[in-house]
């Protein structure tokens, strides 16, 4: 996917000043918080779930290499045909590899972030081979040639009309107005394909080590129908969603929809294990899982590897007064919100994304939220750390923490220093007590005002009250 | 009992006040409380902005100023938050310095929550005439978890009322740096807030930490709002006489 993160600020202020975007992050506002908070008081032992699927996760991570292997010995012992990705190129290469070695014309994809992260669907095309999109937000935004912009509700940012415009004009057909006749509409567009297609594309939200099977979450159906219909089937996903056991699935999965879309379950969980075997009805002749490193192995061993938790439910992006304001595009890259904030600078380069880790209050409603206690504000921080030492923060922002470190050291500079720049303050906030303006601080003047100080400091109005 | 009180480098500053309430609210529920004259700030400006050395020289200085004491208390949630949360993980080679950090941390409280939990204040001789929207801050929320403990006390001023906004839960947008460095988006969190407490009619937006509210009452005095008040809770509980200040 094009990267834009390193125009976070423009991107952001577009975003601000955009009001279909505004309108309709407004209208989706707290649906996901609300339905969370309702479902999850069906679970009376939430606390004690959370910390045994953030166990489950950190042994998977701090085995990764054993549990990966054993997953593929299980893999390819149900005969599925494990490729192993260092790098993003390498996920578009195996992908054409495969489909050209068995004569692939058309693709039907179902959810894939790991695809958006190598820009799977332009390498494909490229190749002269058709892909096309078949989950309903992702469908929509192939035609709309937009990129994600959440990464459960990939067309979150997009309202009813759009939508119905965008049919209207792709299908040839009469506006709908409502979204049952929408999704209709995106049915019988989508069957042909679906029948015709020689090659599947799916994502995985999980591998089972001690099966070696896929695990697929989704409401969608077209999950199924990608995974079944086709000849070949694919699936693409990162290294770091293997679960060691079943077991240790059906503790996350109690989190991962519940944190997710606020369901007790989705409406599918399908677990693919290898390709049709003697007398199943039905499935593919081949199964192929490429597992995508690109980044993820660089985050092991480091304070970051909690960053690789992650279950991929965005509930921490619903619950960012940050996302909620600027929408996921702003980030720039493929996963938005606070676990973007972090994902993206440690997969494609810090000074790429520098300013996705400030991107936060650190308020920390990420962090209550998320169902595998990722400290997300924590990781940030590190992250920020990061830029501060490689010296990637501008130079006044460095040299301005350095001055305050220094000053607030001295408590006698302190108190000369803050007692004259109160009184000066003071004095430019005249009748009103405000400042409308403060130079090098235009950030904060734009678009508030900055109360003037009292005028002396609390230590010096109580040194003279004691003496 | 003897208390430190620690002011913080924003209300030494900007809202003095805040500071002689802190301490009228201490002093009147019995305790020996002493302001240590070289104390500055907690270290959370360089710290959240990637500086850990500003953390440490700031813990280091906190140490030494407020070793002695039973309890140190703050009026923010943000600084107390600084202080017990981080603190103790800034040496992890010097478990010494860990130790006394860490039992100092301890005893530091954020000033609703010391008054409730710890010295277990059930009258306040205190009036406030209007109704009060009452904004969570962050830090004292989530870390701290400050939530009851301002709302008991505003229960025991005479003539509060207490009218919640749709979201108190909800950053404002002030974050430290951040309302620089990205002040485009602070200022829409803050109207946010604005709006959501301004819909309630109350008289006063009142929280617990300066930065919220200097972020919140910035963005009310832009938009044209001269007349709603924004307080911090000590001047609540404190009442309107706070002597010279
Ligand atoms: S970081 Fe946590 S809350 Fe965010 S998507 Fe991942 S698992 Fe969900």
């Amino acid at each position: 996917m094009q990267l834009t993160s390193f125009s976070f600020k423009s991107n952001v202020r577009r975003k601000l000043i955009d009001p279909l975007l505004q309108r309709n992050m407004k209208r989706f506002g707290g649906r996901f918080v609300e339905a969370r908070a309702a479902v999850m008081t069906e679970v009376d032992n939430l606390e004690t779930i959370r910390v045994a699927a953030a166990a489950i996760r950190d042994r998977s991570l701090a085995n990764l290499d054993s549990y990966l292997l054993a997953f593929e010995e299980q893999a390819l012992a149900r005969g599925s045909r494990v490729h192993w990705a260092e790098t993003a190129q390498d996920v578009n290469r195996i992908l054409i590899e495969i489909a050209q070695s068995n004569g692939v014309k058309k693709i039907v994809k179902s959810k894939s972030m790991v695809s958006e992260e190598s820009g799977l669907n332009d390498a494909v095309e490229a190749a002269g081979i058709q892909a096309i999109e078949t989950d309903l937000g992702e469908y929509i935004l192939q035609l709309a040639h937009e990129p994600p912009s959440h990464i459960i509700a990939p067309a979150i940012h997009k309202s009813l009309e759009e939508v119905a415009a965008l049919f209207s004009e792709n299908h040839h057909t009469p506006r709908q107005t409502d979204i049952p006749a929408l999704c209709r509409e995106a049915r019988e567009q989508l069957r042909p394909h679906f029948l015709s297609a020689e090659m599947g594309i799916s994502g995985g939200n999980f591998l089972i080590a001690e099966t070696g099977s896929v695990v697929i979450v989704t409401n969608e159906g077209n999950g199924r129908m990608v995974t079944t219909l086709p000849r070949i089937h694919v699936t693409i996903t990162g290294i770091e969603k293997v679960l060691p056991t079943l077991n240790d699935f059906s503790v996350i999965v109690r989190l991962l929809t519940r944190s997710a879309t606020g369901q007790s379950i989705t409406n599918y969980v399908s677990m693919l294990t290898g390709p049709r075997q003697e007398g199943d009805l039905d499935g593919p002749e081949q199964s192929h899982i490429i597992l995508v490193d690109s980044g993820r192995s660089r985050l092991l061993g480091t304070e970051m590897q909690k960053a690789l938790r992650c279950i991929r439910c965005g509930a921490c992006m619903n619950h960012c007064p940050v996302y909620q304001n600027i929408g996921g595009h702003a980030y720039g890259w493929v996963y938005p919100g606070p676990i973007g904030a972090i994902l993206t600078p440690s997969y494609v380069g810090l000074k790429n994304a520098l300013d996705l880790p400030q991107a936060s209050t650190l308020c920390g409603a990420c962090q209550v939220v998320c169902p595998v206690k990722i400290p997300l504000p924590e990781l940030m921080r590190v992250l920020r750390e990061k830029s501060f030492e490689q010296g990637l923060r501008p130079w006044h922002e460095r040299l301005s923490i350095r001055l305050w470190r220094g000053v607030a050291n001295r408590p006698h500079l302190y108190a000369l220093m803050t007692q004259m720049g109160v009184r000066v303050l003071s004095l430019l906030g005249g009748k009103k007590k405000l400042l409308h303006h403060l130079p090098g601080l235009d950030g904060w003047t734009d678009g508030r005002d900055m109360p003037a100080p009292q005028g002396k400091t609390f230590r010096e109005l109580y040194r003279k009250r004691r003496s | 009992m003897r208390v430190g009180l620690f002011v913080t480098c924003l209300v030494d500053m900007m809202r003095p006040r805040i500071g002689f309430a802190t301490l009228k609210l201490l002093e009147n529920a019995g305790c020996e409380v002493a302001v240590p004259p070289n104390q500055t700030c907690c270290g959370q400006p360089g710290f959240n902005s990637g500086d850990r050395e500003s953390g440490r020289v700031m813990a280091r200085r906190f140490l030494a100023d407020f070793e002695s004491f039973d309890y140190v208390v703050a009026p923010s949630g943000s600084c107390t938050g600084m202080i017990r949360s981080h603190y103790g993980e800034l040496f992890p080679d010097d478990t010494a310095l860990q130790h006394r950090l860490n039992a100092l941390s301890q005893r530091t409280f954020e000033l609703t929550d010391f008054l409730v939990t710890v010295l277990k204040v059930e009258r306040l001789d205190s009036s406030f005439q209007g109704t009060i929207t009452y904004h969570d801050s962050c830090s004292g929320l989530r870390e701290l978890n400050v939530k009851h403990q301002p709302r008991q006390l505003m229960e025991q001023v005479t003539g509060a009322q207490l009218h919640e906004m749709s979201k108190p839960e909800l950053c404002c947008g002030f974050g430290g740096t951040f309302s620089i460095k990205l002040g485009e988006i602070a200022t829409r969190m803050a109207d946010n807030k604005c709006q959501d407490a301004l819909a309630t009619k109350a008289d006063a937006i009142v929280g617990g930490d300066l930065g919220c509210l200097l972020n919140i009452e910035g963005r009310l005095r832009r938009l044209g709002d001269d007349t709603t008040q924004v307080l911090h809770v000590a001047e609540v509980l404190a009442g309107p006489e706070l002597g010279q200040v």
